[in-house]
């Protein structure tokens, strides 16, 4: 865990975003904000270009009135959050059994081969991340990739050429630039 | 096709809107429920309907409820658990995107009758597509007047809201959960006290599944004494099953408890068949976590009984010839998987996902998924065949949850019925691993 990293400034939250946040909190009963971290970290992540530096993750412990070290250690318990920073798009492939059963590996595979990097790992020019995942819950759609909050099923080498180009063009959703 | 209670109108276009879910019948249960019947009278109907936890353990929702503890003055809270990890199953996503009012309707029922004024549902992370069909659900609800103050005039308040998890399967254990929902790490807590008399915020709270929650609505709609004409003895009513695999066609089907597995498997309104022609060669039933088991036990029990889709025919033999409905998870393998593969990737699964916090299972996991890569990669040995049973052996019953026990099911059962092929690995180190490179370009069928 490579908390040292202090490069990333706070993101300024959009207005939108601010009012997610107060929304989310007001769902739990007074004193009980820190229930809504997951969520806040969601939101806040997205604002900062999909990746929580220590700052960032500073700035959530005050938004909820919390220490800092609360939000670390969960931060490093749950896997979706990232804690360095990723590309444009990020790609989670579904490693897990039935996907396996189904081809996972290949796709895997075809991938790194690609995007030219290994899994974990980002391109040069920062537009793709790659990233495996267990068990994302579309076990009868295999094999598939998790790209922000979309699922791409069912793939094959073809759907991931359509995907990448699209994603050049920018047609899908990736992370804000900041 | 069977009788389908949950997914009946599932495919009606727009039913995930209030008015087309409310024009098919919805939230009559609801007024039935406020209307005509006391929170006891609810809870005596589902213990009636004998409805079992559909999340995988299969406990018995309505003596869940009855043990929720009444302090005066203290809230109590209902969980729904839509933390969804176990490998195989995907169901309670697909009721969720499809009919997300159906469980609003359930929880609401449900609510009543626990007396909870405040309920959540804890919905896995990656699932955040669907929290956002499920929060407009929500939205609406509130709209008509089937959530917030006096419900339908009948002075039962109740709030609902959903929060996303971050990744961690072992949120799905229902203490892990309720510390997650505290915001903190999903680690499960020591039980007793157990969370229906010191749960969220260390009040009195209930945790159910999806499925078994949207299982209230039919349940009260129908009667228990109806619900239970549909199943066998002791699996009542449907279930919703999760396929998978190296099938024609996978996804989410709604059985009635009891038809025949080699109906379920080969039968066109569900999977209708193995993909490519190909032979079948095992089977997990019910998510990860179950025993596999092999061709020869699958349509048939070992006492040659036709091995049915329930609780009690699908554990018949125990975990020596049997295994279990679990979640419903429901994973077919072709004649060309490799098993010891397959059982080295659920090892990985698990020693990813141990929360870490008892050592036997931290430990234990980690060592499993080592052993098994040694032998699935040609470097294993004979010994470590049974050093796998003997990790299991020391973590089994020595964790705080069950998850260390999970891990090593699947491990045990794999050897069990495909030893030969552990040992194949063993003495065929060149040819295993060659082998899985040629199976794994042959699989890319799409």
């Amino acid at each position: 865990m490579k908390l040292e990293i202090r490069e990333q400034k706070r993101p300024e939250l959009s207005e939108a975003a601010k009012a997610e946040i107060a929304r989310v909190i007001a769902q739990y009963p007074e004193g009980r904000q820190k229930s809504a971290i997951l969520r806040v970290m969601h939101i806040v992540e997205e604002e900062a270009g999909g990746w929580l530096s220590p700052d960032t993750m500073d700035m959530i412990a005050e938004i909820l009135n919390i220490q800092p070290i609360e939000v670390y250690e969960v931060a490093t318990f749950y896997t979706m959050f990232n804690l360095q920073p990723v590309g444009k798009y990020v790609f989670e492939v579904c490693r897990t059994g039935p996907c396996m059963l189904v081809g996972s590996d290949n796709i895997i595979e075809y991938l790194e081969k690609k995007l030219n990097i290994k899994v974990g790992e980002t391109t040069e020019d920062k537009m793709f991340t790659l990233k495996t995942a267990e068990c994302l819950g579309a076990c009868g759609y295999g094999p598939m990739l998790q790209c922000g909050e979309k699922y791409f099923e069912y793939l094959t080498t073809e759907k991931i050429d359509e995907l990448i180009e699209a994603c050049r063009r920018g047609e899908v959703k990736g992370n804000k630039v900041v | 096709m069977g009788r389908k209670l949950l997914l009946e109108h599932a495919d009606v276009p727009g039913i995930e809107t209030f008015d087309v879910y409310r024009k098919h019948g919805g939230y009559r249960s609801v007024e039935k429920a406020l209307k005509t019947m006391s929170p006891d009278d609810v809870v005596e109907e589902v213990k009636k309907a004998t409805l079992k936890g559909r999340g995988g353990a299969g406990f018995p929702a309505g003596m869940k409820w009855s043990f929720i503890a009444k302090p005066e003055g203290v809230p109590r809270y209902l969980l729904c658990n839509a933390d969804e990890s176990e490998p195989g199953t995907f169901k309670d996503r697909y009721l969720m995107e499809h009919i997300p009012h159906l469980l609003i309707e359930g929880m609401i029922v449900s609510s009543y009758a626990l007396g909870a004024n405040r309920a959540f549902i804890y919905i896995r992370g990656e699932y955040m597509f669907v929290l956002r069909i499920m929060e407009k659900a929500i939205a609406e609800a509130y709209e008509k007047g089937f959530l917030g103050k006096n419900i339908l005039g009948s002075g039962f308040d109740l709030d609902l809201s959903i929060a996303p998890g971050g990744g961690a399967y072992i949120c799905g254990e229902e203490t892990a959960l309720i510390e997650s929902l505290e915001g903190k790490r999903g680690n499960p807590r020591m039980k007793p006290p157990f969370p229906a008399v010191q749960g969220l915020w260390q009040c009195p709270t209930v945790v159910n599944n999806v499925e078994t929650l949207a299982t209230v609505v039919p349940i009260i709609n129908l009667t228990a004494d109806e619900y239970t004409k549909i199943g066998t003895e002791q699996s009542k009513g449907t279930k919703l099953i999760s396929a998978s695999g190296n099938i024609v066609r996978g996804g989410v089907y709604e059985i009635e408890l009891g038809i025949s597995v080699e109906e379920f498997i080969y039968g066109d309104d569900y999977c209708r068949g193995i993909k490519d022609g190909k032979k079948l060669k095992a089977l997990v039933p019910g998510g990860s976590s179950v025993p596999i088991l092999p061709a020869h036990l699958i349509t048939k029990t070992a006492n040659g009984d036709t091995r049915m889709m329930s609780y009690e025919s699908l554990s018949d033999g125990g975990f020596a010839t049997g295994s279990m409905l679990g979640s419903g998870g429901f994973i077919v393998f072709d004649e060309d998987q490799c098993i010891v593969r397959n059982t080295w990737n659920f090892a990985r699964f698990y020693a990813h996902e141990s929360c870490g916090q008892c050592s036997p299972c931290r430990e234990g996991t980690g060592w499993m998924e080592k052993v098994l890569n040694r032998i699935e990669h040609g470097k294993g040995t004979m010994r470590d065949i049974d050093l796998l049973a003997d990790i299991n052996k020391k973590s089994e019953g020595n964790t705080i949850c069950p998850l260390g026990d999970a891990a090593g099911w699947p491990v045990a059962a794999a050897i069990r019925h495909f030893r030969e092929e552990f040992e194949w690995h063993v003495t065929h180190p060149d040819e295993a691993v060659k082998r899985n490179y040629g199976m794994l370009k042959g699989s890319l069928a799409h």
